[in-house]
């Protein structure tokens, strides 16, 4: 799971003897005996039977776990999952109810290095947080629509992601879960028969494509052979007729060669059922490689709509993600979604006169000025209902 | 396997395909640079090269080079999905273009048969194909439109074990179907075509009745099939003769004014008349293809002014060069529509491999009869006139077409060079067929070089079988 601003606060804590994962329901949902109760905390009420209580009224007869003087007490809400440490006031939350965002975060390591990598990959032996996973799984809403599955590379963790994957498959069996991976250990024929078989058919793998060529593909994931594996990976994946997506970070690499991607992609891969064109997130190694990957979006409306328009009018379906509406060509505004996470997403000056922050994706925190694109501006132009209603449409898909 | 043809109509510009049908127009002088292996990875075309597996001469490789071309060849894993029944060969009509085609109205013995319709209801049945079309022709079909109902209520009763899709189709005059029998196609979905060759003057020319009125009676009819099937109920094409070339602009308007959204200007067949016939309605490519590009053009402009009409042969072309899909357009198969793709149940209970082979075989030309309805669908297909057929099935293999690089948007029609030049295999450069689909290629390629924005737009349209209104092009691959 993901950790950053906005997912954690502070609380006194007190009944809890290792790092465990809570729900937290109200106890008219508890009694529902949809989660196990030894993993249930009650909010602001009585916790007889439960792990324990949370919330200003947290029961202090309690003899369990009590979670109270919430010192944000807006980050935690009914439904969601939470971590607590022994001995610690540090409150998570890895899973928040009706959330579009949540997913499971399985490893850091990576067999990419790319150039605007937002979560850097470490090298470290992270296995440790498979078993959270699985009691993570055990907690998560019965009624989830989508569940992301994201890293690092998380098909590094072979049979134990299948174990996992399984895991969801059969505990959550109405919920879309969204893998994101490069693809490349597809190329091993029992791994993807293990993987997609786990996985089941309620699974997408959105699979990152750069270029149309190894060598623009390979430099931007820093990796010799990436492209070549990650397409032997896509065809193990057609073949098993398992649900692919494709994923292209808009940046001055990418850019130059966009338009022949998205006509590479229609012509090779005709069974892919989404393809989603994401605008750079400035965090990790992207604010490291600025110089070579900056391109303010006003600079590649252009390239960008052709691609789209390339692909929307062959039939494929298409996305725009991580771009406020202001920065893109208004042809191409229905094709945007609200995807930032709500974590990520913050408003700034320009947003407060808008009128269509509600359903614009807004930007990342951590973008500062140098960030922004010079064509950030209000929306106020309501002169184009059909585009708006069009936009309002894309988001509803 | 990568493949060069020079683009006549563009200055020193080469077309590079591979066996995908992905293509890069290029300057010639980057053919030879990639023949001598010498292009150089900072030449502005590489990376485009690279990507479309054109920078070898094997072509693109790996699975999903794979995946293309069997999307391309889907057709192959399918067998015959398109099935002709000839259920009479009289006809009201004896249009100047079709001689043996056809039987006077009072003839004997030119019906078929309801054993054997039943049988070749058989062999539809035992094909694979996940859709079929089954299509009523002649003669006049609507002459037997009672053995047309059995066999397609005969066909309904049998499909509804299998819930495969079946389409219906008869082309007719439309002169002889009254309200009742097109109230049994509406309801029964057999979509009508007919034939329309143009103004007045040269379809009632064209299309003798003694009556001398056709032209009155097919507008007629047009009005009566679409008072009941709807605007669209109904398709036409013209027969193209020498007497239509001088006008090529008042055909299509002909159509237009007559609300049909598209129009196949497909050449008249060299065979199928008396050769005194050919030489009063017959043409080369090279007098035809100014009156195509004059109605070509004709039609770009109409559309850009909002008129909708859409001319088929080029778009069949521009799918299979757009699209990585094939259009299932017959002539333009390969391994070729012929037996493969397409069988003909004639009247007389035999089995021929297409339109022009039936007609083969009543000049006298027995060398195309698969066999007959009551063989299996095995035995026809591995009959030895299929066989025969079979070694000019393939165009990639081909002489000519085998270096030829419009060769993954064209097709091999075996027939056609067995009836015209003796051998199904028969070399294709200079045939009538090779010179025809060369020059439409041509034409349209360097339209595509072109890129003016307005006809890309149509031409997408057409590829696509998209409204013109919704499509944006985007980039245009070049």
């Amino acid at each position: 799971m993901k950790v950053a601003p906005g997912l954690h606060t502070h609380a006194d804590v007190s009944g809890v003897d290792a790092v465990r994962l809570f729900k937290v329901l109200s106890a008219e949902e508890a009694d529902h005996g949809r989660y196990a109760p030894e993993s249930i905390l009650i909010w602001d009420g009585a916790s007889q039977g439960y792990a324990g209580s949370i919330g200003e009224r947290a029961d202090e007869r309690s003899v369990g776990i009590s979670v109270s003087n919430i010192r944000h007490p807006e980050v935690i809400q009914c439904g969601d999952i939470i971590r607590l440490r022994q001995g610690g006031s540090l409150v998570s939350v890895l899973y928040r109810r009706g959330s579009p965002a949540n997913s499971l975060f399985v490893t850091e390591q990576c067999n990419s290095l790319c150039l605007m990598c937002s979560q850097p990959p470490r090298d470290a032996d992270d296995r440790w947080r498979l078993g959270e996973l699985h009691a993570l799984i055990d907690l998560i809403d019965l009624d989830e629509a989508q569940l992301g599955v994201t890293g690092g590379e998380p098909t590094l963790l072979r049979e134990d992601l299948a174990t996992l994957l399984g895991h969801a498959r059969r505990r959550l069996p109405d919920t879309h879960l969204h893998v994101l991976t490069n693809g490349r250990l597809f190329a091993d024929e029992g791994l993807a028969d293990t993987l997609t078989i786990a996985a089941g058919d309620q699974t997408t793998w959105a699979v990152p494509l750069y270029g149309d060529n190894a060598s623009t593909h390979d430099e931007i994931v820093a990796s010799a052979n990436a492209f070549d594996e990650t397409l032997g990976g896509l065809y193990q994946l057609a073949r098993r007729q398992a649900r692919v997506e494709i994923r292209i970070v808009l940046h001055a690499m990418s850019i130059p060669r966009l338009q022949q991607l998205a006509s590479y992609i229609y012509r090779r891969m005709p069974f892919v059922e989404h393809v989603t064109f994401m605008g750079l997130e400035p965090m990790g190694f992207a604010k490291t490689n600025r110089d070579r990957l900056w391109m303010d979006p006003a600079d590649y409306q252009e390239p960008l709509a052709e691609a789209v328009h390339h692909l929307a009018s062959r039939g494929m379906n298409v996305s725009i993600y991580n771009l406020p509406l202001c920065v893109l060509d208004p042809q191409i505004r229905p094709y945007a979604r609200a995807s930032i996470s709500d974590w990520k997403n913050r408003d700034i000056p320009e947003c407060r006169s808008c009128s269509v922050r509600d359903i614009c994706a807004g930007f990342f925190a951590s973008a500062g000025p140098a960030w922004r694109s010079r064509a950030v501006a209000p929306i106020n132009d309501i002169r184009q209902p059909e585009l708006i209603g069009g936009m309002i449409n894309g988001l509803a898909r | 396997m990568r493949r060069f043809t020079d683009l006549d109509r563009l200055h020193d510009q080469v077309l590079i395909t591979n066996d995908l049908g992905e293509f890069v127009i290029a300057h010639a002088s980057v053919k030879r640079l990639l023949q001598d292996g010498l292009l150089s990875p900072r030449h502005a075309r590489f990376a485009d090269l690279e990507a479309r597996g054109l920078l070898h001469a094997e072509g693109p490789q790996g699975g999903l080079a794979a995946i293309a071309k069997r999307t391309r060849k889907a057709f192959l894993r399918e067998g015959p999905s398109l099935h002709i029944f000839v259920v009479t060969l009289r006809c009201d009509h004896s249009c100047q273009y079709c001689q043996v085609s056809r039987a006077a109205l009072n003839a004997s013995g030119k019906d078929m048969s309801r054993d054997h319709a039943r049988a070749a209801i058989d062999r539809v049945m035992e094909s694979d194909a996940p859709a079929l079309t089954v299509e009523f022709q002649g003669g006049e079909p609507s002459l037997r439109f009672d053995l047309v109902r059995e066999i397609v209520e005969e066909i309904e009763l049998r499909r509804s074990h299998t819930q495969r899709p079946i389409r219906f189709t008869m082309a007719t005059t439309l002169h002889l179907l009254n309200v009742e029998d097109l109230e049994f196609c509406r309801d029964h979905d057999i979509h009508l075509s007919t034939s329309l060759d143009g103004p007045e003057h040269i379809h009632s020319q064209q299309r003798a009745l003694p009556t001398r009125d056709s032209w009155k009676r097919t507008i007629e009819g047009l009005e009566r099939a679409r008072s009941v099937l709807g605007q669209n109920g109904v398709a036409a094409l013209p027969t193209i003769t020498r007497a239509a070339l001088a006008c090529p602009e008042a055909i299509v308007d002909t159509y237009v004014e007559h609300g049909f959204s598209s129009i196949f200007l497909r050449p008249l067949a060299p065979y199928g008349f008396a050769r005194k016939t050919r030489a009063a309605l017959g043409y080369s490519v090279s007098e035809f293809m100014p009156f195509y590009e004059r109605a070509l053009r004709h039609i770009l402009t109409l559309n850009v002014k909002g008129v909708r009409i859409e001319e088929t042969m080029a778009a069949i072309m521009l799918r299979h060069i757009f699209t990585p899909f094939h259009s299932g357009y017959m002539d333009l198969r390969s391994p070729a529509g012929a037996g493969l793709g397409t069988l003909v149940y004639n009247y007389d209970g035999s089995v021929y491999p297409s339109d022009e082979a039936r007609m083969a075989a009543e000049t006298g030309d027995g060398r195309f009869k698969l066999g007959g309805v009551n063989d299996t669908l095995d035995a026809l297909l591995s009959s030895d006139a299929m066989k025969w057929l079979a070694q000019g099935a393939i165009a990639e293999i081909l002489p000519d077409c085998s270096e030829c690089a419009f060769v993954p948007y064209c097709g091999a029609d075996p027939v056609h060079h067995a009836i015209v030049h003796g051998d199904p295999a028969a070399a294709r450069l200079g045939t009538d067929f090779c010179d025809r689909h060369m020059s439409l290629f041509q034409l349209l390629f360097a339209k595509i070089a072109e890129r003016e924005p307005d006809s890309m737009k149509t031409f997408l349209s057409w590829a696509l079988s998209a409204d013109r209104t919704d499509v944006k092009p985007g980039w245009i691959e070049q």
